[in-house]
């Protein structure tokens, strides 16, 4: 059963990116100390509406991330909110140990927006295809970690973190994407949010995986399964109290997302169900692979990230428990 | 402000600095003896001379000039010289290392006065203050930023960002010194990755540079004073150093870059500061 606010028949399709754009320029709005940075991508980030409207508050770092951060914490520690830009291989790819010390040692508010995250960034291949960002960013004390299921989510999210005291990480797809929550959607940072209610599974998911893992569930319910799917948009803190509840409820876990079973999603819920209520779980994800290059809907067939293999997963996890 | 001192006053306080330095460093029985005491010159007359605009009283005034050491692990003559200043107390310094202390073996930003920034991974510090004198160029604040570093740092990638973008956008109110004092831990610089010509290299950049001796404070205090008049450009000035400088069986030894002193090396550093080698009797502190 779905909840009000969010609608499986849209035809609408934006990539997540362009929701980071809007809200960048929003937040730019509301807040006269934030800044944006961006690594020589700044029309592929989404920067460029932001660098029209505020020229004076954009600043190019050219293709150097690990100076795309440190200049970052630099002015934050004076007073600055920046938003940093680029690839997700390289940022936080490249500049991990900045990131680290600079930022999250430091604890300063820099917003790192991570592009063309997953496999569905397509031709460009592997070396573009982040896969281990989440688990890069979840280890870090004092970040937190936000991945929007859609570019309306996007957008709240790049203007949440805004009032983060403290580094955000905010991944990003390129793909276009099925635009399903609406402006009236509940967004927060640290809150997981269950867009289907169920019975039987639990299907945790984030990112551009939500809206299939939503499509699933309808279409389970006619197969007299009853799905419930969980948006979670932050995984890091994680929303325990809403896992926990619903998994009490189902005792059937399936959690699905574009990113390296290890270390993502899947081991963060794993991870708290294991000390909290353990339950057998399915994880789809990427299996310790890197990706190539093909047209995003290829690769996610390729990797198994599609309806079916979700719906065989859920299935699967019926037989888990009688 | 802190109360400018006469060039003899100076010398005294840095000679103290060494000694201090050489003490938290066997107490600590770990850390870093040969920059610490080669940068003890620089640091004193930074805070001492009257070029920085910093308040030990008020450490986080949104005015102050920021000092960031980026070359983390010289963090005792940084912090010997804080606590001379007046940013926290003398007998915090016994501390450094130690469990649960705010002097830990590389800086962090957040409860000890008068840290800009967390370091200690070499050659994020330049572009840190790059961004700090980005946003006071922002906001028209008229406060410089002061970038301590090393030569060995030269070799991260992470400095030479830095140094492209601090000339590009002409970040004129900051000041980057550099100890040229030749070692890092393997070794010389010149043989573990060559740096010279690092004068052409600073000048093919496009920045300012000032080639100094490291251990005249007059030389430093004019070197500082004419950085903050230098218009349109980033300044770096190249302070020529001798690791260890101060105690004779340290200095210009690669070994004494990560090494504390035992405690019968302390005696004979701390013997030959208070008696500056051998020219005075006294020992008296």
């Amino acid at each position: 059963m779905l909840v009000e606010h969010i609608t499986l028949s849209s035809s609408d399709q934006k990539p997540i990116r362009d929701g980071f754009g809007e809200g960048l320029v929003e937040a730019a709005r509301r807040n006269p100390n934030v800044v944006g940075l961006c690594a020589d991508l700044t029309e592929s980030t989404r920067m460029q509406a932001f660098k029209d409207e505020f020229p004076e508050r954009f600043i190019q770092i050219g293709v150097a991330e690990q100076n795309l951060v440190t200049v970052a914490s630099g002015l934050a520690a004076a007073g600055k909110i920046p938003y940093i830009a680029s690839y997700a291989t390289f940022s936080p790819g490249r500049n991990w140990e900045q990131i680290r010390t600079t930022v999250c040692y430091n604890n300063v508010p820099v917003k790192i927006a991570g592009h063309h995250a997953g496999l569905s960034v397509g031709p460009d291949g592997a070396t573009h295809q982040s896969l281990e960002d989440i688990a890069l960013m979840r280890v870090l004390p004092n970040m937190t970690v936000v991945v929007p299921c859609d570019a309306i989510e996007a957008k709240k999210a790049t203007i949440a973190a805004l009032v983060q005291p403290t580094p955000v990480y905010i991944r990003l797809n390129r793909a276009a994407t099925t635009v399903f929550t609406s402006e009236s959607s509940p967004f927060e940072i640290g809150r997981a949010e269950v867009l289907a209610e169920g019975s039987d599974v639990t299907i945790f998911a984030c990112g551009s995986l939500v809206y299939d893992c939503l499509v699933v569930a309808h279409e389970l319910m006619s197969q007299s399964i009853s799905v419930e799917v969980i948006n979670v948009s932050t995984i890091k803190p994680l929303d325990g109290n809403t896992v926990l509840s619903s998994v009490r409820k189902t005792k059937r876990v399936v959690t699905v997302e574009e990113h390296q079973v290890a270390g993502g999603l899947g081991s963060a819920i794993a991870e708290f169900l294991g000390e909290h209520f353990p339950v057998r779980m399915k994880r789809l994800g990427i299996l310790d692979l890197f990706g190539q290059s093909g047209e995003p809907n290829e690769l996610m067939t390729e990797y198994g990230l599609t309806k079916d293999r979700i719906q065989l997963a859920v299935k699967e996890s019926m037989n888990y428990i009688e | 402000m802190t109360e400018i001192k006469s060039e003899q006053q100076l010398v005294d306080i840095a000679n103290q600095i060494r000694q201090d330095v050489v003490k938290m460093l066997v107490t600590a029985k770990s850390g870093h003896t040969a920059g610490s005491l080669g940068m003890a010159d620089i640091f004193t007359t930074l805070y001492f001379s009257g070029v920085l605009n910093v308040d030990p009283s008020n450490p986080t005034c949104p005015d102050r000039d920021r000092v960031v050491l980026s070359n983390g692990h010289i963090c005792p003559v940084l912090y010997a010289t804080l606590a001379r200043a007046g940013f926290f107390p003398l007998d915090e310094l016994s501390t450094l290392r130690k469990l649960g202390s705010r002097l830990q073996g590389h800086p962090h930003r957040g409860t000890l006065p008068g840290i800009e920034t967390t370091s200690g991974p070499l050659g994020s510090g330049l572009s840190q203050s790059a961004g700090m004198a980005y946003a006071a160029r922002m906001d028209k604040q008229k406060w410089q930023v002061y970038c301590l570093g090393s030569d060995g740092e030269h070799d991260e990638g992470n400095t030479w960002e830095a140094v492209m973008f601090a000339a590009k956008y002409k970040l004129d109110n900051l000041t980057y010194i550099i100890d040229r004092n030749n070692i890092q831990i393997d070794g010389h610089t010149e043989d573990v990755m060559p740096l010279e010509l690092l004068r052409a290299k600073y000048e093919a950049f496009n920045w300012h540079v000032l080639e100094i001796d490291g251990h005249n404070i007059g030389v430093i205090h004019d070197a500082l004073q004419e950085a903050r008049s230098i218009v349109g450009k980033p300044v770096v000035i190249i302070a020529y150093t001798i690791p260890g400088k101060g105690v004779e069986f340290m200095e210009f030894l690669p070994e004494w870059h990560g090494k504390a002193p035992s405690a019968a090396e302390a005696v004979e550093a701390l013997s030959e500061l208070r008696t500056l080698s051998g020219r005075i009797d006294s020992e008296h502190q």
